[in-house]
């Protein structure tokens, strides 16, 4: 369906090649998953199936990409839409239409279907992604999970042969990111639909994939079977990292093909990491799982409204200095809500927001950002300057610190950025450290994250934990809102999970988090009912053993 | 077999009306307007088109344009009558009302004063004049409250899909640019400023700029891989000679028209000049629609209801128009002296009451749909799933 034939691409500018002479052969109705760090050419790739490379993004490509036998140097992208349906990162930059079904039937419109035909396809479409009841919502009250469904389904309406979809999780809580791969899988094995996923989040794809194609960096490729390419691959979801470490051949692939294997390791282990062990859950929904130093910030009876949807209910809590407090729930659960009303960017209709002291509605910026600083969820945001170092210098007069703290502080977050690099320029991962510095700068005693691992790659994702567990370290408290599990498994010392707004679970986050199949994390359900999180707390079990 | 209740029951289940009917209903009322100075028709008017917004407009966000149209209207007339009053030396008559202490200005400004004797009849030709305008204002304010833009551009004739669809995005950024502009404001307090003054709009408007331009391309991107300006096997030279002979004849029905409505210097020309455009622009469409191989999805049908409301917009023009042919003195009393009451002839009366017959011919619009776009939160939150 796929042929790539010694493809290299060349941008512009570019002084190595994106890819560089790869070939891959993606047979028809398979699932082939794209994986790689970032920058190791993923969306090239994906964008080369259908043409945006070269022919929207400029550049020069040698050899042939041939898709269902169209070669992709004579046909445009607008003439592959009827073979190719590509879903981008971002679903809501795609969209053309205003509400929900104009935008399912754009791309028909363009193939020329028939109306019978396109009302048709919009009704099973809705009902497949499960999009019914949005119909006719406006596009922009969609919340994120919703969005990427719209977007999936506005790609499956002109019926492709071959779907692309870049990261089409990453947004996503658990549940949404398994109902769209679910879909993907009945459209892969009913229809014989054939489709390309880049994904950073293995641990959610990896066991559906017919076919893996890693990414190793310097426009290279390597592909084979998900057991094949995942046993020495550098980049492995939980289930294989255990794999590796328990001496697993081949590596199971799924938490239930581990699970099969994991008696041989149980045998081995404690029932769990020295402090799930001791430390019973307190009594009542405010009780801070130890280490608890002094309360930084109470939230107390909090509710908050968007017109008539109510976003946060009578939420109570506390946040200790020591602590990393993962905010979990579904999309548009309140966690961003949360978030903004310990830093005075929503109103609250009732309740009270103590920051050490302040009330971050009634506290100036300059004040404020001295006792909580928050990243938000897109770090650009925070930036402005044309360059990292300019970023740096405007960080420290805004923050009234020295000149070269923030440069300093960026240094030892991320010593690679270069200072005069343009920070759009960046990494997603080196901007997020980049934002945070520009946070840190001011010496917050609360540290605020909103989905700070979108788009990271592990090795960011890696960075990301031990500075977040170096901050907590120091005093600082920290509070993620976040829809990955692994993270929170591996940094996460108390767990918060919300539900329409209202507090649903509060404890340690090895009791949270093991009671809970939607956001237990993998190592977790392979090593139930023993309280296990992540791979290093067992690999250092197992040092201990011998 | 339907009964005929059953017939007309259909004819009238909830539904949204087709723009292109309401916008032609609203500019025939408009050109009705141009065409009388009667205070009582205008009025009347500007009541007609009232009722039909109030019983037929949606709740969508832009029902609501109509008030804001006539206010605007209202304030034209306030200033106009205040000029008229104060500078204009324009309607003669010797009723004066109050003598203002007059400005002496040099004689090459003639036909212009400040202050002096303010007569009754000037402020009356104001008022009949703003009051003209009002109306036309009305008129428009009443289309647009009743028909969303955007749907009326989703109904441009084939040969002009391409620009409708950038007209329709660029329609649907500039709410997102706000909702962007919201954002990024929020995240700078977060560094310790509140965004005032020229640097904090520095500082708001690089990062949404630049990601709007960011964005504007990821768009691009998705409509090249969606198909959009897939030709088929139309040539190039054919569809660029059917999208200009479209756009040709709707600058000779513009043309044509404000020679119609406006009845200065080329009233004679106007009729012909749109008809021509007319069969101009209908000829590229047609000839672009035979060829080209996009097809629509749920297009808004054109039914009777449609044809009601048409025929009742054009057929309120015809006899305003043609009265005010019949009797010139009652139909365009501004400027005349001494001053008269207004009468109002019986046919006309009739007329208005067709004008505002669309509010029980049409269906009603469909009930609100659940979830309105409610305010946008600092930090964009999802709607609960």
């Amino acid at each position: 369906m796929i042929r790539l034939d010694r493809v290299s691409i060349t941008y512009p500018d570019a002084a190595a090649p994106a890819l560089d002479e790869v070939s891959l052969l993606v047979p028809e109705g398979e699932l082939c998953l794209v994986v790689g760090p970032t920058g190791a050419g993923k969306s090239t790739l994906l964008r080369a199936v259908n043409g945006l490379v070269p022919h929207f993004t400029g550049g020069t490509l040698t050899g042939t990409v041939t898709v269902a036998g169209r070669d992709t140097r004579a046909h445009r992208p607008r003439d592959l839409a009827d073979v190719v349906g590509l879903v981008a990162q971002d679903p809501s930059s795609g969209f053309v239409a205003d509400v929900v079904e104009d935008e399912l039937a754009f791309g028909m419109e363009w193939l020329g279907i028939a109306p019978t035909v396109m009302r048709r396809r919009v009704e099973e479409t809705l009902d497949l992604l499960g999009l019914a009841e949005l119909r006719s919502r406006p596009l922009g009250t969609l919340s994120g999970g919703q969005r990427q469904r719209v977007a999936i389904g506005a790609a499956l309406t002109a019926h492709p042969r071959v779907l692309v979809l870049d990261e089409p999780t990453s947004a996503l809580d658990p549940q949404g990111a398994e109902d769209v791969l679910a879909a993907l899988q009945r459209l892969v094995h009913d229809l014989g639909l054939t489709v390309v996923i880049a994904e950073h989040r293995l641990e959610r794809v990896v066991q559906y994939a017919d076919q893996v194609v890693e990414l190793t960096g310097q426009g290279r490729l390597r592909s084979g079977t998900p057991a094949q390419v995942m046993q020495s691959c550098a980049i492995a979801p939980p289930v294989v990292e255990l794999a590796r470490l328990a001496g697993w051949q081949p590596p199971p692939l799924s938490v239930r093909d581990a699970r099969r294997r994991a008696d041989e390791l149980r045998p081995l282990l404690p029932a769990g990491p020295p402090e799930a062990v001791e430390g019973p859950a307190e009594a009542g929904p405010t009780a801070g799982p130890t280490p608890s130093g002094p309360v930084l910030a109470t939230v107390r009876d909090l509710r908050l409204r968007y017109g008539p949807v109510p976003a946060l209910r009578d939420v109570d809590l506390q946040l200790r200095s020591g602590q990393v407090l993962a905010l979990m729930g579904r999309n548009g659960a309140g966690k961003s809500s949360l978030l903004g009303a310990l830093v005075g960017l929503v109103r609250p209709q009732t309740g009270e927001v103590d920051v050490g002291g302040l009330d971050p509605r009634r506290t100036e910026p300059q004040t404020l950002v001295r006792a909580v600083g928050l990243v938000p969820q897109q770090p650009a945001d925070l930036l402005y300057a044309t360059s990292v170092a300019a970023e740096c210098a405007q960080a420290d007069a805004d923050a009234g610190r020295p000149a070269g703290s923030t440069a300093a502080l960026l240094a030892r977050l991320a010593p690679e950025v270069p200072g005069a690099a343009h920070p759009r320029d960046l990494s997603e991962g080196q901007r997020l450290l980049l934002a945070l510095a520009v946070v840190l700068v001011a010496r917050p005693r609360l540290v605020l994250l909103d989905e700070p691992t979108r788009g990271l790659d592990y090795e960011a994702k890696r960075r990301l934990v031990s500075v977040l567990r170096e901050l907590a370290g120091a005093g600082h408290g920290v509070v993620l809102a976040t829809h990955d599990v692994e993270l929170v498994a591996e940094v996460a010392t108390r767990v918060v999970i919300l539900a329409e707004g209202e507090v649903v679970a509060d404890g340690p986050a090895e009791e949270v988090l093991a009671g809970s199949p939607a956001f237990a994390p993998q190592v977790a359900k392979i090593l139930a009912p023993d309280r296990w999180l992540s791979v290093p707390q067992v690999a250092a079990a197992l040092e201990l053993v011998g | 077999m339907t009964s005929p209740a059953q017939r007309v029951q259909r004819l009238l289940e909830p539904r949204l009306l087709h723009p292109g009917a309401w916008w032609l209903w609203a500019l025939a009322l408009a050109a009705a307007a141009t065409r009388t100075t009667n205070p009582v028709v205008l009025l009347l008017l500007v009541a007609a088109a009232g009722v039909v917004v109030a019983a037929r407009r949606s709740t969508a966000p832009w029902s609501r344009s109509f008030v804001a149209f006539v206010l605007a209207g209202a304030v034209l007339l306030a200033v106009r009558m205040a000029f008229a009053a104060l500078v204009m030396d324009t309607a003669p008559g010797g009723t004066v009302l109050v003598t203002l202490p007059e400005v002496g200005l040099p004689a090459w400004l003639a036909g212009v004063r400040l202050g002096g004797a303010v007569t009754a009849e000037g402020l009356v030709f104001a008022l009949y004049q703003g009051l003209q305008l009002l109306a036309v204002l009305a008129c428009v304010g009443a289309a647009n409250a009743l028909a969303d833009p955007r749907r009326l551009l989703r109904s441009v004739p084939g040969a002009l899909y391409e620009v409708g669809v950038a007209l329709v995005v660029a329609l649907t950024y500039a709410p997102r640019l706000v909702e962007d502009a919201l954002r990024v404001r929020a995240a700078q307090r977060l560094r310790g400023r509140a965004p005032s003054g020229l640097r904090g709009l520095a500082r708001t408007a690089v990062p949404v700029l630049e990601g709007g331009l960011a964005s504007s391309l990821d768009l691009a991107a998705a409509m090249d891989s969606r198909g959009f300006a897939r030709a088929g096997d139309v040539p190039v030279r054919f569809r660029r000679a059917t999208g200009l002979l479209v756009l040709a004849g709707l600058v000779g029905v513009a043309i044509g028209l404000f020679g119609l409505l406006g009845g200065g210097t080329l009233p004679a020309a106007g009729a012909p000049l749109v008809a021509a455009g007319v069969a101009v622009a209908l000829t590229g469409a047609l000839l672009a629609g035979r060829r080209s191989r996009r097809t629509r999805y749920r297009p808004d049908p054109w039914s009777l209801p449609e044809w009601a409301t048409v025929g009742c917009g054009v057929a309120a023009a015809a006899v305003v128009l043609l009265a005010a042919a019949r009797w010139p003195a009652a139909m365009d009393p501004a400027g005349r002296v001494p001053l008269v009451l207004p009468e109002l002839p019986l046919p006309v009366l009739a007329a208005l009451l067709v004008a505002a017959a669309p509010a029980v011919l049409t269906p009603p619009p469909p009930l609100p749909a659940a979830a309105l776009r409610r305010p946008t939160p600092a930090v964009p939150a999802g709607a609960p799933a």
